[in-house]
């Protein structure tokens, strides 16, 4: 039909509502059905079907897909609002699990006729039989009713009142989470009284279908309890007096758990602990040069290799020790030698900036790394052999709760605790608002009589300083310096710390480095893949909290510069000049 | 002897040729102006002064001291600062930091909180915001900021550059008010404006440049009612 009259102006808007809830769900399902495709096709849900995440009930493989489901049916959801009926809701919820569904269903019809494996690893029939419940491929219609099913399970469970909705979700979510970690809360549980507990649980792989049923339960009631924006709301209704009376055992509290948590955890979590505290202390020494000086140095690991090799070779008892000192008598040195290679390769760099400087520093760290490892320094650092037999800087028995990890946990924890105190006393310092003046405008610093050379170099030499003491424990911690162990992800991880916690902000440093640290140490038994969940977070943080999980004040600030400007009080109109 | 002594200045932005010999003058107490269009070099003027910009020839004399083995941050010392174009206040820290930025090179707190508490005065409204990251501020509100905070190191020669770019007519009356009240304290400044009918206002001399060349040099009142001036610079056909 051509229009040869004009339609009412009324009739286009109500005709676009209601296809509103057609056109998102598809559009969700799309997405949703392109993560599912890429679980599958990366390997991720046939290598994680023979690991269970509640034992003989359902596995980390097939969770993969119903959390791609269920997305797609939240998302449909969520975007609509209050925009769709809740019929329509639902009905786009299950558009759009159907959708993602029949992305898959494609795909194994795709692959009952065309061998994909040439291109895609994964695409065996292996995958088609998790997709199918062993079906094979003429059970392809198996994902998308499964799909259906679950994305509108999902879109009803949003239209479900507040507080049941985060019951449930907190459930489900719990049960992933203890799933997950099963391995890590059973192996120490099995050594200790809670031995039986522990059988009733956990299976040895993934959770005992009671052991899930509780953890649902707990995080049914638990989560709505205690979820943040309600211990928020109480605090804020708390007078600036009782908020400081409690601040204070609340600290304490905090404190003492910080100090015990060694006490409950088995020898390979109390590595990944002392792990983290290390790239905590590395992280706030960073945040010194990136957070307030704005220099991106990515030859961290320059200094974190003078730092480990000059400990080991100092104190190292076997083949390449030279002196044999104390851990004690060694950091010191460690931590000059690396500000002199601090001043020493900050020299060339004073003139760069931003892009440049990184480029030229991540250089430096190559050229280390490489020199290390080199036949030219090896009568001296032993080449590829690295140096082994570096003592512990406490010499305890080896039944002694302090030996192992445990005494680097603490030896991290309190340098990373100076370094804090330094950090923080330096922002509020006249060298402190010097270093940021140069990361906002060097000229101008330099026309208000900053010495810019000057300051730059002590930036170097203080962020140096903290990758030698970095690398210095790092070397006890392991007992042994490799060239492989100075890679540029050192580097990388400790920048990506300092982002993704929130830049300048010290709590943040400490999540920033659980997060990216401890999950994928954690997380080993899912081999090559965590690196996947590094990258997704990474990924996922820049796009949705680019102020990182804890922001400083500033940040945060900057964060909402458009609201400021938008305030009629600060617009320049309403300036009354006087 | 002049305050500051500019002779024969050339500066270079590559291969391209910025200033071709500029030489000016400021007196103790004056306010001169550098009038002119865009691309004319008032800016790199201002920045070779400074020393943000180094010059391939020519001097720069502060009471007959030559200036060209002096590193930047140390004109502050001497008297010379400069307010850039642009405001540029240092976004992520406080007006007071931005404040005491300004006085990186006093090292008596007394001085420095009574600096403050002028720039407040001059100021009040920068008092309201003392606590407030001043990459919120209006432009407006970081202009002033950018001129206390060059104050702040008391400087004998003040360099300040486009101080009414892009503000609203309230505003830009304001700023120039301030200048003539920095002046009356005793402040010599040399003054770079796109807005030629009011720099030339509140100056005593003034200087047309053109394509990196002084075009004329007068006082403030003759180039005001000089005929190509006005055609030129005053926006009169």
């Amino acid at each position: 039909m051509t229009a040869v009259t004009a339609p009412p102006p009324t009739v286009a808007p109500i005709a676009s509502a209601r296809d509103l809830w057609l056109s998102v769900a598809i559009r969700t399902g799309l997405i949703a059905g392109a993560t599912a495709l890429y679980l599958c096709l990366t390997g991720i849900v046939p290598t994680f079907d023979s690991r269970p995440l509640i034992r003989d009930v359902i596995t980390l493989g097939q969770v993969a897909l119903v959390v791609a489901f269920m997305a797609a049916g939240l998302g449909t959801a969520i975007r609509l609002g209050t925009q769709a009926s809740p019929g329509r809701t639902v009905l786009g919820g299950t558009v759009a699990g159907l959708i993602a569904g029949a992305m898959l269903s494609a795909l194994v019809l795709l692959g009952s006729v065309v061998d994909l494996r040439a291109m895609f690893l994964h695409a065996s029939p292996a995958l088609w039989n998790v997709l199918t419940f062993e079906m094979g491929t003429s059970g392809f219609w198996v994902p998308a009713a499964v799909g259906a099913v679950l994305g509108g399970l999902a879109a009803a469970i949003w239209l479900l009142p507040g507080a049941l909705r985060m019951s449930l979700l907190a459930g489900l979510a719990m049960v992933l989470v203890m799933g997950l970690f099963a391995g890590l809360l059973r192996a120490p549980m099995l050594s200790g009284p809670l031995s039986g507990l522990a059988r009733q649980l956990f299976a040895a792989e993934g959770l005992q279908p009671i052991g899930a049923l509780l953890s649902f339960a707990a995080g049914a009631i638990l989560v709505p309890l205690f979820r943040p924006s309600r211990i928020r709301a109480r605090a804020q209704r708390l007078s600036r007096e009782q908020r400081r009376v409690t601040a204070v055992p609340l600290g304490g509290v905090l404190l003492l758990l910080v100090l015990l948590l060694p006490l409950g955890l088995g020898p390979f979590v109390a590595q990944v602990v002392a792990l983290i505290a290390l790239y905590v202390l590395m992280g706030l020494g960073l945040n010194i040069t990136l957070g307030l000086a704005g220099l991106l140095d990515l030859g961290f690991v320059a200094f974190f290799a003078v730092g480990a090799y000059t400990v080991g070779l100092l104190t190292s008892t076997g083949e390449y020790g030279i002196a044999q000192w104390s851990f004690w008598a060694a950091v010191p040195v460690a931590v000059v030698i690396a500000m002199l290679f601090g001043v020493v390769l900050g020299l060339p760099l004073l003139g760069m900036r931003g892009d440049y400087l990184a480029i030229a520093t991540l250089g430096f760290g190559e050229i280390i790394r490489i020199l290390a490892g080199s036949d030219l320094l090896k009568p001296w650092l032993g080449g590829p052999r690295g140096i082994t037999n570096i003592p512990k800087p406490l010499d305890v028995g080896p039944d002694s709760f302090l030996a192992g990890p445990n005494q680097i946990y603490y030896i991290a924890l309190a340098c990373a605790a100076v370094i804090a105190f330094v950090a923080w006393r330096l922002r509020a310092s006249r060298l402190g608002r010097a270093w940021i003046a140069i990361r906002e405008d060097e000229d101008v610093a330099e026309a208000l009589g900053v010495n810019l050379v000057q300051t730059k170099i002590l930036a170097y030499m203080l962020g140096a300083a903290f990758a030698g003491l970095g690398g210095a424990i790092f070397a006890s911690l392991y007992g042994s310096v490799f060239p492989s162990s100075i890679q540029l992800l050192v580097s990388i991880n400790v920048v990506a710390i300092i982002i993704v916690g929130g830049m300048g902000s010290i709590p943040g440093v400490v999540v920033g480095a659980i997060v990216l640290i401890g999950l994928p140490e954690l997380f080993r038994e899912f081999s090559e893949y965590r690196f996947l969940f590094y990258g997704a977070v990474l990924i996922l943080m820049m796009r949705f909290r680019p102020e990182g999980l804890i922001p400083s004040r500033i940040g945060r600030q900057e964060m909402h510069h458009d609201a400021a400007e938008d305030d009629p009080l600060t617009a320049t109109a309403a300036v009354e000049p006087s | 002897m002049a305050l500051l002594e500019v002779e024969d200045l050339h500066t270079y932005y590559g291969n391209i040729h910025a200033l071709k010999g500029i030489s000016l003058t400021v007196e103790e107490g004056e306010i001169v102006t550098l009038i002119g269009t865009n691309g004319a070099g008032k800016t790199t003027t201002l920045n070779t002064i400074s020393r943000l910009l180094t010059p391939r020839q020519g001097t720069v004399r502060l009471e007959g001291q030559d200036l060209s083995h002096v590193p930047a941050h140390r004109l502050v010392t001497m008297g010379i600062v400069q307010v850039p174009e642009g405001r540029r206040v240092f976004a992520r820290l406080t007006v007071e930091e931005n404040l005491r930025m300004g006085a990186f090179t006093i090292k008596d707190k007394a001085v420095i909180d009574e600096g403050i508490e002028r720039g407040y005065t001059m100021f009040p409204r920068l008092k309201e915001r003392s606590k407030q990251v001043s990459g919120t501020l209006s432009g407006g509100e970081q202009q002033m900021l950018a001129m206390a905070r060059a104050l702040m190191a008391k400087p004998r020669l003040l360099l300040l550059d486009e101080p009414s770019m892009g503000l609203a007519p309230t505003l830009v009356e304001f700023i120039f008010e301030t200048i003539t009240s920095i002046h009356a304290e005793g402040v010599s400044i040399l003054l770079v404006e796109q807005n030629a009918l009011q720099a030339l206002a509140v100056a005593s001399r003034g200087y047309v440049l053109q394509t990196g060349k002084v075009l004329m040099a007068d006082t403030a009142a003759a180039l005001a009612a000089n005929e190509d001036v006005r055609r030129a610079y005053l926006g009169e056909i």
